[in-house]
């Protein structure tokens, strides 16, 4: 693949939750046109990864920086990270009841459109764009009049997650545990809808445990993530190894490699 | 998790000015501070009312000098000192007025700056507005086209020395004087307020307004309203009110009585936003307030709607008396509190006809420091057969200094009634606010985003015109206060 800019570019990073150090010094480097799965045992900095890209307190950062389209994206607000075009897929998308959908989207929309100095989307443009994105998902219309995520079951809240993300059209895409909790048929419309989203501007990254994900949408890269940094990284048979092999030998293969070449 | 709710956004937020502050300078006859029957008598023939009012206000008087005042609310505010209020403040020119260009500029002005301007061709079309400032009525717009239509909206003294059949017919006969410590008072001290009058069959042309305007320091206002739907006829009724910034607090104790009878719907909203008190709680206004309608004919309707955003104080409970068949009561309410503000509201649904209906949508909202507390009755007697209740009470707490409270009371005694009571309490998510921002919102227009969520089901029982103007003040009562 010709490299293209780096979209993202996380260097050393390394973050503390109430005093415990999560991700001890992080390294990626993620292009427009890719797809990279980050995978990793529980507990080893994924969501963590997640959270502190797209600006979520509670996360301190003692050393290390990312940039985000050239920007010092761990400057930003959360709602800056996502109008310069960061979305997350939530690992569990937040009920907002009382609030539908596409109020919830058009209000997105039209921060995104006012921070660039665009007018509000039109009424009629911004019904067929949730249209075209809902029946993409192989969602029902009245999901667009519903509370957000209110009642949702956990299957149709992923699949919103990915609605939203087609509706806003993110540069980057985030998605943290995407596929966990989805059946087939619905791990395949979540799927199709990534797929159909990528593209030579726009790269994401997948936060999952399991390799099935990976059946379906295909990784340029796969990098496990362990005790807080990236230890291995590889394409996508390096996810069959790890689902054959599990989490543990791959783990301890890899340490064992590090100590030996830092030897 | 608690510490977390602290965001840096939430107190700046919280800070914000209360925009009604300001003080007209108007010259005004007012009463020295006290309660007396010479101040009942004063007033009384100040409004050059007829004997039997006089009488009826000295009977309450008299009860109310028996009676203390309750200590059941889950308030806490210092003794009211009810000799140092005065009883009545009216600006020096207005008795008599025929039209609005009598009316002193400086009044006008006063409610231009309010935003309900009263020149007719300036108003809302469709809104009739009666303006009280401090114990009277300004002026009420569009008289003519309502009277065209048999409809009497009028200030209440207006009422009591044209109408006073009306007045001896019905006063009192929802909420009597003997009823609660502050009705009482209002009963003998009352000064003025609206009368609405729809004839039999008769669908009100027009929105009535009725804007209630403090100016006065050291005045208490006692309004009180009555309204009266004839058979068939149909009502809707809006009330705001502002109050200027002051660091003493002032007692508003109102009255409000409304009677449905047979086929009659009334649906009355209301938009408080009197002055709330500063950020340490100082000044502000002490709301004690008795609403009840009385659905007395058979299929009548009475609908409550509130959006309770001021006074330092509130303490209110419209209500509904469920007499005729078939009747239906409503209560829809927001209460939002910030900074030290006390709230302490609900409804009372008393079933007595047959197949009689209740629903009660109840939200709360506390932020800073301030304590919110839904109280509600639902009573169901003995003949109120084939009767229901819904009774849904959520609270959103906003901060980690906040409380609410929830004392829902029932008493059945038809055992094929049906009661359902549903409450909730949250608090306003950092979860929630998260992903709104992840989304693209701001972390202001995600609070209003979620609050307005939250009281959705309360304010599309408002009237139109008003559900902006309700929303708008719920975010600016709110701003600065995220967690």
């Amino acid at each position: 693949m010709q490299q293209s800019a780096p979209l993202l570019t996380i260097t050393d990073l390394r973050v503390t939750v109430a005093g415990k150090e999560i991700l001890t010094g992080m390294n990626l480097v993620v292009r427009a046109g890719e797809v990279h799965a980050i995978m990793g045992p529980n507990g080893s900095g994924k969501s963590t990864l997640a959270h502190v890209l797209a600006g979520r307190d509670g996360y301190t950062i003692t050393s290390g920086s990312v940039s985000f389209r050239d920007q010092d994206l761990l400057a930003m607000e959360p709602e800056e990270r996502a109008r310069a075009g960061l979305f997350l897929g939530f690992q569990y998308p937040v009920e907002v009841p009382g609030v539908s959908n596409v109020y919830l989207l058009r209000a997105a929309l039209n921060a995104r459109r006012k921070a660039r100095g665009e007018a509000e989307i039109d009424a009629a443009q911004f019904l067929r764009l949730v249209r075209e994105k809902a029946k993409l998902m192989q969602m029902n219309e009245s999901f667009l009049n519903r509370g957000v995520n209110e009642g949702f079951s956990g299957g149709e809240k992923k699949r919103n997650e990915i609605f939203q993300m087609a509706v806003l059209d993110p540069v980057l895409g985030i998605l943290d545990e995407t596929d966990s909790g989805l059946d087939i048929d619905a791990l395949k419309v979540v799927a199709n809808g990534v797929n159909s989203q990528r593209g030579p501007d726009r790269a994401f990254v997948l936060i999952t445990h399991y390799q099935r994900l990976l059946d379906y949408i295909r990784p340029d890269f796969v990098h496990v993530l362990a005790g807080g940094q990236i230890i291995r990284t590889g394409d996508r048979s390096l996810a069959l190894e790890l689902e054959a092999e599990g989490y543990d030998q791959t783990v301890a293969a890899a340490k064992s490699q590090t100590q030996t070449a830092a030897r | 998790m608690d510490s977390k709710l602290q965001n840096p956004g939430l107190n700046e937020l919280v800070n914000r000015r209360y925009q009604h502050g300001f003080v007209t300078d108007i010259e005004s006859d007012t009463v020295p501070p006290g309660h007396s029957e010479q101040v009942i008598r004063f007033i009384s023939q100040k409004k050059d009312e007829p004997a039997f009012l006089l009488e009826w206000r000295l009977k309450a008087y008299r009860h109310w000098l028996t009676m203390r005042e309750p200590g059941w609310a889950r308030l806490h505010y210092p003794p009211i000192d009810y000799q140092d209020i005065s009883y009545f403040s009216a600006p020096r020119k207005t008795p008599g007025l025929k039209s609005i260009d009598e009316v002193d500029p400086k009044l006008l002005a006063t409610y231009e700056k309010l935003g309900v301007p009263l020149h007719e061709r300036a108003r809302l079309a469709g809104v009739a507005v009666d303006a009280v400032f401090d114990s009277v009525s300004v002026t009420t717009t569009f008289r003519d086209k309502l009277a065209a239509a048999g409809v009497i909206f009028c200030s209440f003294s207006e009422a009591a020395r044209e109408h006073p059949e009306l007045i001896r017919q019905y006063l009192g006969t929802v909420v009597p004087y003997r009823d609660n410590y502050f009705a009482a008072l209002n009963s003998a001290m009352f000064t003025d307020g609206s009368f609405v009058y729809i004839p039999k069959g008769v669908r009100c042309p027009m929105e009535l307004s009725t804007y209630f305007r403090i100016n006065q320091a050291k005045t208490g206002q006692f309004e009180r309203t009555l309204i009266i739907a004839e058979e068939g006829s149909h009502v809707s009724y809006l009330e705001g009110c502002t109050a200027p910034q002051r660091d003493e607090n002032q007692l508003h104790a109102a009255v409000v009585e409304l009677v449905a009878l047979k086929d009659a719907t009334i649906k009355y909203s209301t938009v408080q936003n009197w002055y709330p008190g500063d950020e340490e709680g100082r000044g502000g206004i002490y709301n004690f307030v008795t609403k009840r309608g009385d659905c007395r004919g058979a299929n009548s309707k009475i609908s409550w709607t509130q959006v309770e955003a001021g006074s330092a104080i509130t303490w209110k409970y419209p209500s509904c008396i469920l007499r005729g068949d078939n009747s239906v009561g409503e209560f829809y309410s927001v209460a939002v509190t910030n900074n030290l503000q006390q709230a302490d509201t609900g409804t009372k649904m008393i079933h007595i006809g047959r197949n009689t209906r209740s629903t009660i949508v109840s939200k709360g909202i506390a932020a800073g420091r301030s304590q919110s507390a839904y109280r509600g009755l639902v009573k169901v007697l003995p003949t109120a057969e084939g009767a229901r209740n819904f009774t849904q009470c959520d609270s959103l707490l906003m901060g980690s200094r906040s409380a609410a409270h929830t004392y829902p009371y029932m008493e059945i005694r038809n055992p094929g009634a049906i009661v359902e009571h549903e409450a909730t309490t949250s608090k306003i998510g950092d979860d929630q606010l998260f992903y709104c921002r992840q989304r693209g919102l701001s972390q202001e227009d995600a609070v209003n985003l979620i609050v307005n969520g939250f009281c959705k089901q309360v304010f599309r029982e408002l009237p139109m015109e008003f559900a902006v103007e309700a929303q708008n003040l719920l975010n600016v009562s709110l701003e600065g206060a995220v967690g």
